[in-house]
């Protein structure tokens, strides 16, 4: 399926007045952070673009896919619909086979090579989790984090969505580096709901949420790559500990002062 | 006077479903009425009264077949739907072996499946979903985009109907259902049963479909009463 652009047009917010940001544009290949603290609409404004919201919703938002209102079928048949959106509460609730779920899905959005789609996506999601997924397991039987990481390969390579809304994968249980890492080498929109500084300072905007509105459009700057910078490496020492601690290991005072040190953060 | 005939399993969704439509069918002035079939427990038609202000009937079936019930009371249900002077008469009902189903000639039927109930539910569920015109798929917000597909690939395999899915609670999609129901055709006599129930030994299930108490024998019930027997 082919998409230049989304365009989300603002409506109102908590308190009816109009969104002090009036128009988002987004292009293919774009990342979206949508970031602001708990209740302040970041899941309705997702819900709205996953809706294709036509002033039908309470927020009276419009998204326009190519600059025109969404066609009938995007909504009509899940195939056609250009969107996935991975939500916190998604889940897997199919008694069927990893494979049997892959290959029907596979053989309904993707013409030949089912075989190899499902491989591509068995890989992209094994890289994303702790213990690897079984094909013949039920997929009722996977992990919470499996399922997500499944669920985004899924979207990805046999949905092969052009947009993709993720709510606050760093609450997935899965390798979030790896993702934004794997993830960044397809051209899609992305958006992500997060309240996590590395993923918001990966994408190319960030959009501010409060009180139900849209109030600012960050686009990200030099001066910020640099910030960027540094928190990924910070993360990375965590993520370390994060790793050493689930693989039963004990952490070493020694060795994370040298692992700061050698960033220039301890003296 | 239109009929819509929406059946499903225990908490797949119908209730929800009909709240909505309802709300949008009484919004642009049509006179509603609404029956519900259930085996020994309900409450939805004091639900209905109380939300719409619509009149409102309720049948146990008790120990007849809900199926078997639907056929027996669905003619006075249609003639009391007609003396309130209603556009849409809205039947509920729950199916209960799933080998029946209650849909008639020129109503419209509206299976309702939820998205939550296991893939395989397409191929379980027989007539109820095969005689019916839409299949509603409910709870969509539940499950994943990839769900969705697969399981709307599931129904397409088992039976031949127009696919809408829903999310009720938020209501989603169901301007469609609406529309629907606005292109049924009106009820016309006879009032006959769609497709055959199972080989059996009663006048409905050996073949007899005419809609109504009267046009059959045995163990029979009208609308208002109980069940008594009719013939030699």
């Amino acid at each position: 399926m082919e998409i230049d652009e989304l365009t989300i047009i603002a409506g109102s917010g908590k308190n009816k007045e109009k969104e002090p940001v009036g128009r988002v544009n987004l292009k293919i290949g774009n990342i979206v952070s949508i970031v602001g603290p708990t209740g302040s609409g970041k899941t309705e404004l997702i819900n709205d673009i996953e809706r294709f919201a036509n002033e039908n919703t309470p927020s009276k938002r419009k998204i326009l896919i190519d600059g025109s209102t969404a066609p009938d079928e995007f909504k009509n048949d899940p195939s056609k619909n250009p969107i996935a959106l991975i939500t916190q509460h998604t889940n897997f609730l199919s008694d069927l086979p990893v494979y049997e779920f892959l290959s029907i899905h596979a053989g309904i959005r993707q013409s030949g090579k089912i075989e190899s789609t499902i491989n591509r996506t068995l890989d992209f999601a094994n890289q994303l989790t702790g213990e690897s997924i079984i094909l013949e397991n039920a997929m009722t039987e996977l992990s919470g984090g499996q399922s997500r990481a499944l669920l985004i390969a899924d979207a990805v390579i046999i949905g092969n969505s052009p947009i993709i809304l993720l709510d606050e994968i760093e609450n997935a249980g899965i390798h979030r580096t790896k993702a934004l890492e794997l993830l960044k080498d397809y051209k899609k929109i992305f958006f992500f709901v997060t309240h996590d500084p590395r993923i918001a300072l990966l994408s190319d905007f960030r959009i501010v949420m409060k009180n139900g509105a849209m109030q600012k459009l960050i686009e990200r700057e030099d001066k910020e790559k640099r910030v960027a910078e540094e928190i990924k490496k910070i993360d990375d020492i965590l993520s370390d500990c994060r790793t050493k601690i689930r693989a039963g290991e004990s952490l070493n005072e020694v060795d994370f002062k040298n692992k700061m040190r050698a960033l220039g953060y301890v003296s | 006077m239109k009929v819509v005939i929406c059946a499903g399993t225990p908490t797949s969704g119908k209730t929800t479903v009909l709240k909505q439509v309802i709300k949008r069918l009484k919004d642009k002035g049509l006179r509603l009425a609404y029956l519900k079939i259930d085996v020994q427990f309900t409450e939805e038609d004091e639900l209905f009264k109380t939300l719409f202000d619509i009149p409102t009937k309720k049948v146990y079936s008790g120990e007849m077949c809900p199926d078997h019930c639907n056929v027996m009371v669905l003619g006075d249900a249609v003639s009391w739907a007609a003396e309130e002077k209603s556009d849409i008469l809205f039947v509920e009902t729950a199916g209960l072996c799933l080998r029946c189903s209650p849909y008639i000639e020129r109503a419209l039927g509206i299976a309702v499946l939820e998205a939550t109930s296991g893939m395989n539910l397409p191929r379980k569920i027989g007539p109820l979903l095969a005689l019916a015109d839409i299949a509603l798929v409910t709870k969509i917000d539940l499950v994943s985009q990839a769900e969705r597909e697969v399981f709307r690939a599931n129904i397409m395999k088992a039976a031949k109907v127009d696919i809408i899915e829903t999310d009720a609670l938020h209501g989603i999609n169901m301007d469609r259902i609406v529309q629907k129901i606005e292109n049924t055709a009106d009820l016309e006599d006879p009032l006959v049963l769609r497709g055959n129930p199972p080989v059996g030994v009663c006048t409905i299930c050996v073949g007899k479909k005419e809609i109504g108490w009267k046009q059959h024998f045995g163990v029979v019930r009208p609308l208002d009463g109980d069940m008594f027997y009719r013939g030699e």
